[in-house]
């Protein structure tokens, strides 16, 4: 905790760039490309995932303070359950409808 | 409870209680992820019913939303700046900071609901297909808890103003800047998964 | 704004003009008999504006057993319904009704906050803390669950029951086929309380992680603070499903949008996938503290440590993780296909060891014990066969090719009546008798106990035992009748003859109650049962700030240790500090209130005046986020004055178990 005195966000800075070439490139990969609709949907899912980490770790710091363990659990927890929630209702809900 | 001061700490973590608080926040943001990604659920089951009515590259304005992203983007950088100025303890600092990102989120929103007026004039409306009820639930969720964000961040900066920064004023401001990047988070999610996806699709 | 006054009230039926005025004079009965009393300042400094824990835990028990008794008469009033074939004493619309409320109250409005109502009262004590991480957010859940349960009964005289089922599956809870404003109350009354639910998870993960005392790993907290503590991160991951399928139906219904209807490209199957999300965990949201009751009642009186401790802790852990993925068991005949149903056969096949290997270690924690047969260790024997029964059929209907012919029969219905009884119902009776000293200062009668528990367990078996064959037979659920020619008649006699005794069962608890609080002996010690954990390590009924000193756990079975090690037992005058105790607050109440009438509004559809009382709710957050009351100091003389009250007994009196 002792960086707090550190003078310029050089952190902050980092995150905020990436995160813009994270979506520009995103952007650039679905908009201006003719790959395959499962390659691009794997590849920006991919940046959206990695974007949301820089987030929670660059801007939140999940990882900070005396709880640190259990908030990066129940984040994990709770990514856990959205795949669950996500891919499994549209499993459920699409199999024999149309594939 | 206990009102012991741990000053080794940054200010929003010296106190029991203000440790809970964050603890508690971080749980209920576990709650939000699965929130949304039921309406992500729900939207990934019904985004190719159209009923006929408009699909997404009918009527996605792919420049306004990525103006919108780096809006909501710059928002969640200048509001991890407030949070660097508060460890600094810099109250002035903190307050431009916080008060520029509300700008930024007010832009945001604005453009948000400028984007769906022009939808429902094209005729997309929540009514029309369960692809655009999907589609408008979701994001008008998120929309819903940006205004939410704004008001509380304009009682947050009141508080601020009125009492400076204290152990208790540094929490609230510290969480209210969780749930500000929280709904970066989100739209990270929304811009790639509805946005980049339909014009993919 | 389109009111419709003539749909406010239901007029023309018997039975509801009865129950109208019955509500009616109550009301006038309490309002007089407070006011006579001159109680009001009294309920609202000490009841409604409290945030005590154990007060809102006896106050979510009160409300939970009125509940008990709403949704006991419905049930009563569809076993009536099918006694005899043909019968003509309520018609279809009305069973409809009966069979959706009934549902609905029992699982959300007795179960949850009856176990609720546990977890408020016990888990602070037994970790050794003073409050709940947020004693005014839970002030909070405990009004906004009465709110929605007030809501929602008050559908019964006002405007008309919800009649969908308690899971209302679209496309009948819909617009098109359930115009009425009935679903609209489930909907709404649903949220509200949800919202409730949701935020005692997060209180109660937060005060288990943060507030053990000195001493108390995780490894070391009794069993149903780690039932509770499961349980509450089953609530946070799976509630807001529930949220987001409400609000999903309340567009459908109220704006016209097109998730779940048939035309629009809508999916009416979303709903039940949506809704068995979260139905499933509720299941175990249910189940996971009614298992920590017994743990904790089964170690008690059988004077051993629970046997197996790490592996149910293992247990119930997975528990948290499998629960959310066996949803589709529920609807296997949508016809989702073989991949789908064989993967969540095997998933629900697997739910089932877990749960297994807390039944051998409840047999084995009595094995070789010092058995006492109290009331509340009777409820815990006879749940494991009865709860047996349920569990075994449970992973036939589990099979998704065996389940076709289960599917709606009788045959789930005595099922899930199977799991649920025993497993909730049998809990809260044990947790209630166990516990009640702890509440009240006073034992319940364990005579009338005997009673209470004999006809319930027998009616309970002579009600849902004969389901099991007549569902087999084809009987299929929520039919309001059924033919001569069919041959159910007998079974179904057999069934409503249970019910009756099932009832008696129910008012001798009610008996008991009455019984105990006006005779029952006043002079017991603190620790009646001669009991292991550390609520029972001071007063009875627990003093305001709960420990005088905090207790040091140094083992399981805390107080147990203490006791056979004769540490901590006592007090010294110089380790008496000032205790920081949370204020009182009339937010919470007032929220409710807010939160009822915009509620109403909404239901009625008519918006605007909906919108104006939800400002009410954004007013209410505004105060509360400029509320800085940061409670008050209890003072060392106070305390010095209430620790001398209940230690004097030097030697105890009366001790109930373990002497006799």
């Amino acid at each position: 905790m002792d960086k707090k005195m550190k003078r310029y966000p050089i952190g902050h800075v980092v995150g905020f760039l990436s995160s813009l070439l994270l979506t520009f490139v995103a952007a650039g990969i679905a908009l201006r490309t003719s790959l395959s609709f499962h390659t691009i949907m794997l590849l920006i899912g991919g940046l959206a995932l990695v974007q949301a980490a820089l987030q929670l770790f660059m801007f939140m710091h999940v990882n900070e303070g005396e709880d640190r363990k259990t908030q990066v659990i129940n984040i994990a927890y709770g990514l856990i359950v959205a795949v669950i929630i996500v891919a499994g209702s549209i499993w459920v809900m699409s199999f024999g409808h149309h594939h | 409870m206990s009102a012991n001061v741990n000053t080794s700490l940054p200010l929003e973590y010296q106190t029991e209680q203000s440790r809970m608080n964050i603890l508690g926040f971080w749980i209920f943001l576990g709650a939000e992820i699965v929130l949304f990604a039921t309406l992500f659920g729900v939207y990934g089951v019904l985004y190719e019913r159209y009923a006929g009515g408009p699909t997404h590259q009918d009527i996605i304005m792919m420049r306004e939303v990525m103006i919108q992203t780096i809006l909501l983007l710059t928002s969640s950088f200048t509001c991890g700046l407030a949070i660097f100025e508060m460890r600094r303890n810099n109250l002035k600092g903190l307050i431009t900071w916080l008060i520029i990102t509300l700008l930024l989120g007010v832009g945001f929103l604005f453009m948000e609901v400028n984007e769906f007026l022009h939808y429902i004039h094209e005729g997309a409306t929540m009514q029309t297909s369960a692809f655009l009820s999907s589609f408008f639930v979701l994001l008008g969720t998120h929309g819903l808890h940006v205004t939410v964000g704004i008001g509380w961040a304009i009682l947050i900066i009141i508080q601020l103003l009125q009492r400076g920064l204290t152990p208790v004023t540094a929490r609230k401001t510290f969480i209210i800047g969780l749930y500000w990047h929280f709904l970066d988070v989100v739209w990270i999610f929304i811009f790639t998964f509805v946005y980049l996806k339909g014009m993919v699709a | 704004m389109g009111i419709k006054w003539n749909e406010i009230l239901i007029t023309g039926d018997p039975l509801i003009l009865g129950s109208q005025i019955a509500i009616l004079l109550t009301m006038i009965g309490i309002v007089g008999g407070i006011t006579y009393l001159k109680k009001w300042k009294w309920l609202w400094t000490e009841w409604l504006t409290t945030v005590d824990h154990k007060k809102i835990g006896i106050m979510y028990i009160i409300s939970a057993v009125l509940m008990f008794f709403r949704g006991g008469m419905d049930g009563i009033l569809m076993r009536v319904q099918t006694s005899r074939p043909e019968m003509e004493f309520l018609n279809a619309q009305h069973y409809n009704e009966i069979f959706t409320t009934h549902g609905v109250i029992m699982i959300l409005f007795m179960a949850m906050p009856f176990l609720i109502g546990f977890m408020n009262l016990v888990i602070p004590l037994q970790i050794g803390a003073r409050d709940v991480a947020f004693p005014q957010l839970n002030a909070l859940s405990f009004w906004l669950f009465f709110c929605g349960a007030m809501l929602f009964n008050l559908s019964f005289v006002v405007g008309g029951s919800p009649d969908a089922g308690w899971t209302s599956y679209f496309p009948l809870a819909g617009k098109e086929f359930s115009p009425g404003i009935g679903n609209n109350y489930y909907a709404v009354a649903l949220q509200i309380s949800g919202i409730g639910t949701l935020m005692t998870g997060i209180n109660f993960i937060v005060t288990i992680l943060k507030m053990r005392t000195k001493g108390m790993t995780l490894m070391r907290m009794p069993m149903f603070s780690w039932t509770t503590f499961i349980t509450s991160i089953i609530i946070v991951a799976s509630f807001p499903i529930l949220t987001v399928a409400l609000a999903l139906m309340t567009f459908d219904r109220l704006y016209g949008t097109h998730f779940f209807t048939l035309s629009g490209g809508g999916l009416d199957m979303l709903w039940a996938n949506l809704f068995w999300l979260w139905g499933h965990p509720e299941v175990y949201i249910v189940a996971l503290p009614a298992f920590g009751i017994f743990s904790e009642v089964i170690a008690t009186f059988s004077r051993k440590t629970l046997y197996g401790y790490k592996s149910m802790v293992f247990s119930i852990v997975g528990i948290a993780i499998l629960s959310m993925v066996v949803w589709v068991h529920h609807f296997y005949t949508m016809g989702a296909g073989p991949g789908v149903n064989s993967i969540f056969s095997i998933t629900t096949m697997m739910i089932a060891v877990p749960t297994g290997v807390k039944m051998f270690n409840w047999l084995f924690t009595m094995r070789k014990g010092r058995i006492k047969m109290t009331t509340a260790m009777l409820w815990a024997l006879a749940f494991v066969p009865c709860f047996v029964i349920g569990g075994v059929t449970g992973v036939m209907l589990g099979m998704g090719a065996a389940d076709y012919q289960y599917h709606n029969t009788l045959f789930l219905v005595a099922h899930f009546h199977y799991v649920l009884i025993p497993a909730v119902v049998f809990a809260v009776f044990a947790g209630t008798y166990y516990w009640w000293p702890k509440m009240f200062g006073h034992m319940l009668n364990e005579k009338i106990g005997k009673w209470h528990f004999w006809l319930f367990v027998i009616g309970f078996n002579m009600t849902f035992m004969p389901m099991f064959f007549l569902g087999l037979d084809g009987a299929v659920r929520r039919s309001y009748t059924y033919s001569v020619e069919s041959g159910y008649a007998p079974l179904f006699f057999v069934s409503f003859i249970g019910s009756i005794i099932l009832a008696l069962g129910f008012a001798a608890f009610c008996y008991n109650i009455y019984w105990s609080v006006r005779y029952a002996d006043r002079n017991i010690p603190s620790d009646p049962w001669d009991a292991r954990t550390l609520e029972w390590a001071t007063a009875s009924p627990v003093q305001h700030y709960n420990f005088a000193k905090l207790p040091e756990v140094k083992s399981m079975d805390a107080f147990w240790y203490m006791k056979k090690n004769n540490e901590g037992l006592t007090l010294k005058k110089e380790e008496l500090e000032e205790i920081h105790m949370p204020s009182n607050s009339g937010l919470p109440f007032i929220m409710c209130v807010v939160f009822g009438i915009s509620g109403f509004f909404l239901v009625f559809e008519w918006h605007i005046a909906a919108a104006v009382a939800a400002v009410g709710i954004f007013a209410g957050l505004i105060i509360r986020s400029f509320d800085y009351n940061d409670g008050f100091h209890v003072h060392k003389e106070e305390i010095e004055q209430t620790e001398s009250a209940w230690r004097n007994g030097e030697g105890e009196v009366n001790r109930y178990v373990g002497k006799r």
